[in-house]
């Protein structure tokens, strides 16, 4: 017990360090911009040395909780699971805001995977970004006078934006509560912002990072929605039990949504009800606080779950929101690796397995249909792309919408299993793609061809990457991570199809865009690495890339074959890894009533060696088949692409267009907001300005009323009493002549007057006197 | 036909001086005869006080002394005392200042 109570303390300080590389990168910025290599080891260190402490604290985690032999244990025994608080940063009451660990085999695998991956990516940077080491010409930013644009290298920029990346994505990872999910969630939103604007001087990428990030406020809203709901209702957001500062133990969410399914009386009425108090009371024996502050209702949980989604699906660029992703590829491709496909987009399917407890079939049902619908418009699309990394970019849409079938068919093991195996052949594919534009200088495809002669490493292990997602294998025995994890997510999706009979088509859409899958990615690499050279001054100047490059695809090239498989002699392997903290739906079947006899099968069954068999063999005669239409038109070029391409021109067009997506979202609402904007501007010059201008004129001519009252009536009376005044002491002043004898005059008369008037005075008195008596 | 020397022929000395006093100030530019005015006009206020406290006037009250008007007369020529060396410097001052005692060129006070 003592060595796991290191685990906790490993991995906050793997989770630090990036952070305290980025801190250092920011501090020290513009030192280091003159010594960009520094930057580059500080952060590359400081990832893989992340990367060695989440392995060190994955094999204590193996060593004190083996994996078990049996798959069925899962419903017998309780999930090992480390949970606690890290650092709060605020209570009111029961209501805990803090950021903690959650530490299952998921939660590690995560880890391990993240650290791991941009490790490799920040080693494969120094090759790639070595540009930006010294002054840059950025041929892509025309000036006015007609040269180009000349720049001071960001290599320190560049490293520190992927250490603040590698601290947001190992926070979100380990995260023990919606809330702190919630805040890494926007970090790397923020993160994936800036490296897509990295070459900010180019109107496109700065339009591709505003597109991006917005986009993904509109799933964010739905997210912090459904938060709300969940803090509502049950006035916690961590998922498991957790003590407050006081000593207090409250139950998290999870054994809310719990209680809600063992008292299904309650469900659909007021949490009031006397028997889910009983149920709850029950369940709620080691803890303190009963559960009778929680609101939390059956369809208050659908729409939370959908909340929650509703952030998944923009930050994973699923069906409504997918458009963002193809335009982030603007960003440097070691970016496009790391965060756009192998880590950051997987986020929004990691975010539905973590939350798997708390949702229920109704929003399953979407999840799955939003994956499905995702999945063959993604692949459709990436069939006619000419762009290396759009097609890679709608690929990982596609993919990421085969998890989130995967996982709303009910298979958590299979979902997740694919967002492993898919973080390694994608980020393979997508540095193989970098290799290939940094040698060509160009993201076309039509101006590549023919360079397995001059990079032949790329090659080889684009070729194994394409092999890879496209699940080549040899059925029912053995294959490239892709087929082990693909053939999973087909299973159970056949059996939630033949469970729910009206939702068969999700199957062979699946199945289908299976068949796209291998169609595009070898249409990809044929295009790229075989045939005669299309453009023969970037063939001439194509070469293989330096070490630093090629290193990191032959590793992950080696995880991308190997990732499925078992450790011989041992049960070591993904699933069964997973396997370990498998967490099921809360409810097997809608309990509404409204999506009828909806079934969420367990996903042990379709382990069954029948379903497998078929399902194996149908998914590599669909891959064998687009490999073989691959081949044929780009391979061996008995087809000629143009021509087919000239036949279905209105499919073509169609798909060229990206179903019209942009254009129908322009329409929709980019012009009904320009159209509001243009309203809004008329409103305001007409309507406000014309009041202010005529209120304005009004007060004007009002002050020059007032201005003439003024000037007449005020000015005049006071002027008028000022020359009274002046007057009068001028008048008085002629008196004080100043010579003394003239005032001894007035004196005397003075005195004679008073005299005269006193003596009429009392004399008049004195006769009146006289005259009364 | 003559009546005894009664209070009222005392007041009518009194102001023939006081006129002549006054006439004194009012006409004269020198300032050593407007002092002299000054001084006639003060003896005829003398004048007025000892005719009013003549025994005649006080019917029926006794005072002790019947003394005041003279003692109050015995004040005024003190203060005339000093008011005349007070004014012989002011006249002095005026001479050394304007030259003259001339008092209608000092009219510097003039308004």
């Amino acid at each position: 017990m003592n060595s796991l109570s290191l685990i906790p303390q490993l991995l906050l300080i793997a989770w630090m360090l990036p952070l305290a590389s980025f801190v250092v990168l920011l501090v020290t910025g513009s030192f280091l911009e003159r010594h960009g290599r520094i930057a580059g080891f500080i952060a590359t260190t400081s990832i893989g040395v992340a990367c060695l402490l989440s392995l060190a604290a994955a094999s204590i985690w193996l060593g004190a909780n083996p994996l078990s032999n049996s798959s069925h244990h899962s419903a017998e025994h309780a999930v090992p699971l480390l949970v606690g608080d890290w650092y709060t940063l605020a209570e009111f009451g029961r209501v805990k805001l803090s950021f903690g660990y959650y530490i299952d085999t998921l939660t590690l695998a995560m880890f391990v995977m993240v650290s791991f991956i941009a490790t490799l990516i920040h080693i494969y940077s120094f090759g790639y970004m070595h540009e930006e080491l010294h002054e840059v010409e950025d041929s892509q930013v025309p000036l006015a006078d007609g040269s180009t644009l000349r720049r001071p290298g960001r290599f320190s920029r560049f490293f520190q934006y992927l250490s603040l990346f590698g601290f947001s994505m190992l926070g979100l990872v380990v995260a023990n509560n919606l809330l702190m999910i919630f805040v890494f969630w926007e970090l790397v939103g923020i993160c994936s912002y800036f490296l897509i604007g990295f070459y900010v001087e180019r109107p496109t990428a700065t339009y591709a990072g505003n597109k991006a990030f917005i986009v993904n406020r509109i799933g964010d809203f739905g997210m912090v929605l459904g938060l709300a709901a969940f803090l509502t209702s049950c006035g916690t957001l961590h998922f498991q039990q957790y003590e407050t500062s006081h000593g207090q133990r409250y139950p998290g969410l999870i054994s809310y949504v719990n209680t809600l399914k063992h008292s299904p009386e309650s469900v659909e009425h007021s949490a009031g009800d006397d028997h889910g108090q009983l149920a709850a009371s029950r369940n709620a024996a080691p803890t303190v606080g009963s559960h009778s502050g929680s609101s939390l209702t059956y369809s208050l949980l659908v729409l939370a779950g959908l909340g929650l989604f509703c952030g998944c699906v923009g930050k994973s660029a699923q069906f409504p929101l997918h458009v963002w992703l193809p335009d982030a590829m603007e960003g440097p491709t070691p970016v496009s690796a790391l965060i756009h496909a192998a880590t950051m987009v997987a986020a929004g399917v990691y975010l539905v397995g973590r939350s798997y407890p708390l949702l229920t079939p109704e929003v399953l049902l979407v999840v799955a249909a939003v994956g499905t619908i995702t999945l063959f418009i993604s692949a459709t699309i990436a069939t006619t792309a000419t762009d290396i990394k759009k097609v890679l970019a709608y690929s990982t849409i596609s993919q990421l919408g085969y998890m989130m079938l995967g996982l709303g068919a009910g298979g958590w093991i299979a979902g997740l299993f694919h967002l492993f195996t898919h973080a390694f052949f994608k980020a393979l594919l997508f540095l193989g793609s970098g290799s290939v534009i940094h040698a060509c200088g160009t993201n076309e495809m039509p101006q590549m061809g023919g360079l397995l002669r001059k990079m032949p490493w790329t090659a080889v292990t684009m070729l194994i990457g394409c092999l890879a997602i496209a699940g080549a294998g040899i059925p029912l025995w053995i294959g490239f991570s892709g087929y082990h994890s693909k053939d999973a997510i087909l299973a159970q999706v056949y059996l939630f199809g033949t469970n729910n009979r009206f939702l068969g088509w999700m199957y062979y859409t699946a199945l289908l865009s299976a068949g796209l899958t291998a169609f595009y990615m070898f249409r990809l690499w044929f295009l790229t690495f075989t045939g005669e050279p299309r453009d023969a001054s970037i063939f001439t100047h194509a070469h293989e890339s330096p070490k630093s490059m090629v290193i990191p695809l032959v590793i992950l090239a080696f995880f991308a074959i190997v990732a499925g498989w078992t450790v011989p002699g041992t049960r070591w392997s993904v699933p069964h890894l997973l396997e370990q903290s498998h967490v099921k739906p809360a409810f097997e079947a809608s309990e509404i009533g409204r999506v009828g006899g909806l079934v969420i099968p367990d996903e042990e069954k379709s382990h069954d060696a029948k379903i497998h068999a078929l399902v194996s063999i149908e998914a590599f005669a669909a891959a064998f088949l687009g490999f073989g239409v691959a081949g044929l038109l780009y391979g061996v070029r008995w087809l000629q692409p143009a021509e087919i391409a000239h036949r279905f021109r209105n499919i073509h067009q169609f798909l060229l267009n990206k179903w019209y997506f942009d254009e129908l979202y322009h329409r929709l609402f980019v012009r009904s907001v320009h159209g509001l904007a243009f309203l809004a501007a008329w409103i305001d010059r007409v309507v406000i300005d014309w009041t202010v201008d005529h209120l304005a004129l009004a007060v004007r001519s009002l002050a020059h009323a007032d201005d003439w009252l003024d000037r007449v009536f005020v000015d005049g009376a006071v002027n008028r009493l000022a020359v009274v005044v002046y007057g009068l002491g001028a008048w008085f002043g002629q008196w004080q002549s100043g010579r003394i004898r003239s005032y001894i005059v007035w004196i005397v008369v003075g005195l004679v007057t008073l005299f005269i008037m006193g003596s009429i005075y009392f004399g008049l008195a004195s006769h009146c006197v006289v005259g009364a008596s | 036909m003559f009546s005894p020397i009664s209070p009222i022929h005392y007041l009518f000395v009194g102001i023939v001086l006081f006129v002549t006093g006054l006439i004194c100030l009012v006409t004269k530019r020198n300032i050593i005869a407007i002092l002299i005015g000054v001084e006639l006009i003060l003896n005829a206020a003398n004048i007025n006080l000892v005719a009013f406290s003549s025994p005649v006037l006080f019917t029926g009250q006794v005072a002790p002394l019947r003394l005041d008007g003279q003692i109050f007369a015995l004040f005024v020529m003190i203060l005339a005392a000093a008011e005349a060396a007070v004014a012989l410097a002011i006249a002095l001052h005026f001479y050394s200042r304007f030259g003259t005692v001339d008092v209608d060129r000092g009219d510097s006070l003039k308004g």
